[in-house]
């Protein structure tokens, strides 16, 4: 097949102190693709995007952008070129409007256009690809989602050739998946070219023209649309790793294990995010938690975690409140999601992978002695939970955050189990995960359940909750809508349900 | 055209090392001008700086002695930087520490050594620490911004130990100068060497030992780490921040009022106006330079001290103002926050506009 390339790579390798993150990296991408990057945790994607934005530099082979190789010495040598890459970490200013912070992107405007004759341009942008975002809107009012649509913007204003999504969806719902992709494929017949990375299978099936799998750094192949599927893809990524197996008892629902009563939480702005939420968790279930996302699910995860406080309503476990108690943390743990951005709740960024695996039972009998901490328990548990979590963990003594989105996650999952939590809240858990390691928690949790720990598992993928479940409640705007059987339930009733629709 | 500083990433390990040492040479360089402009020959006056400081066992002498309160000042300090707890006010913890060390030494009438040093140190410690704490106490329980309340509270705290050795404390036999009486023997640290040198310094050193193994080896130290690293992490961690807060800025400030103690008991032998020329300024430079170890406190301190001995032999051999050595600090400063700044960031021109 005679295509013409955009961009290509040649060669590239990239390494940081003690770790080889790109190996020999050759790939070439043509106009009006998409392209999906594929790979385990920690095979390498970020760094390479990171290479191409010119973010880093790669210590060895080339990069031709139009047949020209080029040479980035940063973000905004690329950006010149055409090349853009809309940002994890979403670099908004949240008091100014959408077309503010567009308007940010673009140095020397004033000078150039009229204020007006900008905004139209834009304006022209948001009709083209039916997007509805109100202008003047301030950023900070807007949902992830209309976010990442202003990143775009500031993209599609400086005319970029190429655009580089890492994960965008990791942080959508799946409706603003559907509608991201659907704005991907018109860009892609206009002739733009965009790299796309993503850990969803069912996604990369269904945007794709081409695949890269990348592995331990390397690229190793490059597949066109149809020459591919599910199955296929998988056993390249992972190669001889196993994907775990696991059986699911059934919950026997005896003893309770949590009970939820009337719990309110109020946000910053005064709204309800949990209103009048009441549940009941048994030992040992798995109880799935569906709803669109910001329905009040966060909030759930932050009271019982103890991140937020309630407004009124009880938390009892057994027949101990721990409202407000700090018993909490250690009854109850959470594992969550982790964006790219590293700014999250559930890790110190600047020290150790060691560190940061005790940071929740630093005080126990294990890991000290008197006042002391005993840094070889430290240093034995954090070599015992990177093998059996397979983290990427890179040198001793590496801080936490130069590791991949996914390892981090990884990280903060070993931890909140190695306590034995009796309840475990695991707030979209497998975001972000590979297959191989996504399949590895679903294990955990399954293997926790049947020793007695119980789980409220707060997903948007339904294939997951369908699998893991006991039982599946439904949430809409803060309030527990629906309960239902995943043995017998169907994606439509809970479709329903997510939509508010009153269960009979 | 214009000028463009763009994040990078980060630079080799040569350019890191080098690159302080060289802002130390820049500083030197300007501050060469000013000493021109002074009519003094940079040269020479470089040359006795260090010949004042460090070449002769009194000038070493000297050196330490301003070398000790910067010691424990900027250990508190950098304390409660690991926590992102901005402690501005070590100069007023300081006199404070030096206001409760006199009180004991004057108004205890403890006869054994030992005992007294003991009771001086302790009464040091916990003055300085409950002044600070207030800043702790307001910080965690309603969020009031520590750094200006540590800063107001020096006002205070100097004003206060003025009215003391002007009013009620003051000597009746010092013929009306703010000070107090003298201490008694029992009230003094040992002397070394027919110098100044007093054990104060060796206490220092000491207290550094002990605070790096406190933040290295201990849980507190642990739990200390990972709220300055991420706070919501340490909460959600079941780590009480606000507690952590305030205990952090108590020990901060009875360290810097060790300083004020060791002051006293060691150097003056009394509580006088100005004890403290502005050592608890210079201890968030100190901090700031030395990053996050207490190894870094101890050289920095002691290269600061070179500078104040240094700095006033200049007064004394060619009357430069005692500004001078205030503007040498600030240069050296300068230059090594910018680069810092040339460390993590580069600076390019970029000619016409990238943006039609
Ligand atoms: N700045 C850095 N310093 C040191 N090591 C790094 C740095 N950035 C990445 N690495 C290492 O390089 C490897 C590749 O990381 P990268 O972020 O590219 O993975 P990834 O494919 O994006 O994984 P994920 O799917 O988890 O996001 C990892 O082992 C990581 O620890
Ligand atoms: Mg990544």
């Amino acid at each position: 097949m005679a295509m013409t390339t955009l961009l290509q790579t040649r060669h590239i390798r990239k390494t940081f102190p003690g770790v080889v993150a790109l190996d020999d990296v050759s790939l070439s991408i043509a106009p009006g693709e998409i392209h999906t990057l594929l790979g385990e945790n920690g095979a390498g994607k970020s760094t390479l995007m990171n290479v191409l934005t010119g973010l880093y530099r790669p210590d060895r082979g080339e990069i031709l952008f139009d047949g020209v190789p080029v040479q980035f010495s940063s973000p905004g040598d690329s950006l010149a070129m055409g090349i853009g890459m809309v940002h994890q970490h979403f670099m908004l200013v949240p008091a100014h409007t959408v077309f503010e912070n567009v308007l940010l992107a673009i140095d020397g405007v004033p000078n150039f256009f009229s204020r007006r004759k900008f905004q139209q341009k834009v304006q022209k942008i948001l009709d083209e690809f039916a997007l509805d975002l109100d202008l003047d809107t301030p950023a900070w009012k807007l949902s992830i989602g209309a976010q990442q649509w202003i990143e775009l913007i500031k993209l599609l204003v400086r005319d970029c050739r190429l655009l580089i999504f890492d994960e965008p969806t990791a942080v959508l719902t799946p409706q603003e998946s559907a509608r991201l992709f659907k704005v991907l494929t018109r860009l892609r017949d206009q002739g733009k070219s965009i790299l796309f990375i993503s850990h969803k299978m069912r996604e990369v099936m269904e945007i794709s023209d081409r695949v890269t799998v990348l592995k331990k750094g390397r690229s190793l192949v490059t597949l066109p649309r149809g020459e591919y599927d599910e199955n296929k893809l998988a056993s390249l990524m992972i190669g001889e790793d196993q994907i775990p197996m696991w059986i699911k008892p059934a919950c026997k629902y005896e003893e309770l294990a949590l009970e939820i009563k009337n719990l309110s939480v109020r946000n910053d702005r005064g709204l309800a995010d949990l209103d009048n939420f009441t549940m009941k968790l048994y030992r040992g279930q798995i109880l799935g938690v569906a709803g669109v996302a910001g329905n009040g699910q966060k909030a759930l995860a932050e009271v019982l975690t103890g991140l937020k406080e309630a407004t009124s309503g009880r938390i009892l476990a057994g027949d101990r409140d721990i409202t407000d108690s700090t018993a909490k943390s250690s009854y109850i743990a959470g594992i969550a999601h982790i964006p790219e951005d590293r700014k999250t709740i559930g890790i110190a960024p600047d020290m150790t992978v060691g560190d940061n695996l005790i940071m929740k039972n630093f005080n126990s009998r294990a890991f000290r002695r008197w006042i002391f901490q005993d840094r070889a328990a430290i240093r034995r548990n954090a070599v015992a939970k990177i093998d059996q979590f397979a983290i990427k963990a890179g040198p001793d003594g590496n801080p936490i955050r130069y590791l991949s989105g996914g390892n981090i996650q990884k990280v903060i999952i070993a931890r909140e189990l190695s306590e034995k939590p009796s309840v475990l809240v695991a707030l979209y858990p497998t975001r972000g995960l590979d297959i191989g390691s996504a399949e590895y928690v679903h294990k955990v949790i399954i293997d926790g359940a049947n020793q007695g720990m119980s789980t409220i598992l707060i997903s948007e993928d339904l294939d997951e909750l369908l699998k893991l479940s006991d039982q599946i409640v439904v949430m809409f705007r803060g309030r527990l809508v629906g309960c239902v059987d995943p043995q017998t339930t169907t994606r439509e009733e809970i479709g329903l349900l997510m939509s508010g629709e009153v269960q009979k | 055209m214009k000028l463009v500083a763009e994040k990078r990433e980060l630079s080799s390990r040569l350019f890191r090392i080098s690159a302080p040492v060289i802002s130390i040479f820049v500083a030197l360089f300007v501050a060469g001008f000013l000493l021109l402009a002074a009519g003094v020959n940079p040269l020479q006056a470089y040359l006795e700086i260090f010949q004042e400081s460090l070449g002769s066992i009194y000038g070493l002498s000297e050196t330490l002695v301003k070398t000790t309160p910067l010691i424990f000042a900027s250990l508190g300090v950098s304390l409660a930087f690991r926590m992102q707890i901005w402690n501005i006010g070590a100069e007023g913890q300081i006199y404070m520490g030096a206001c409760g060390a006199t009180a004991v030494a004057l108004f205890s009438g403890i006869e054994s050594h030992l005992l007294m040093i003991t009771a001086m140190f302790l009464t040091a410690f916990l003055v300085g620490g409950l002044w600070a704490g207030v800043a702790g106490a307001l910080r965690a329980v309603w969020r009031v911004n520590e750094v200006i309340v540590t800063l107001l509270m020096n006002y205070i705290a100097i004003l206060g130990v003025d009215y003391l050795i002007y009013g009620p404390w003051k000597d009746p036999k010092g013929f009306n100068f703010p000070l107090t009486a003298q201490f008694s023997d029992a009230a003094r640290l040992t002397e070394y060497f027919d110098t100044r040198l007093h054990s104060g310094f060796f206490l220092a050193l000491f207290c550094a030992l002990v605070l790096y193994l406190f933040m290295e080896r201990t849980v507190w130290g642990y739990e200390i780490k990972v709220i300055g690293s991420n706070p919501k992490a340490a909460r959600y961690a079941g780590m009480r921040t606000g507690l952590a807060i305030f205990a952090v800025l108590f020990l901060s400030g009875a360290i810097a009022g060790i300083a004020g103690f060791s002051e006293v008991a060691g150097l003056q032998h009394r509580l006088q106006h100005g004890i403290s020329p502005g050592y608890g300024y210079t201890a968030i430079i100190i901090a700031w330079l030395a990053k996050r170890s207490a190894l870094g406190v101890v050289i920095v301190s002691f290269l600061m001290g070179v500078l104040l001995v240094g700095g006033d032999s200049l007064q004394l051999s060619w009357q430069l103002p005692v500004a001078f050595a205030y503007a040498f600090q600030g240069l050296i400063l300068f230059f090594l926050l910018a680069s810092e700044f040339f460390i993590h960031n580069r600076v390019r021109l970029i000619r016409g506009e990238r943006h039609a």
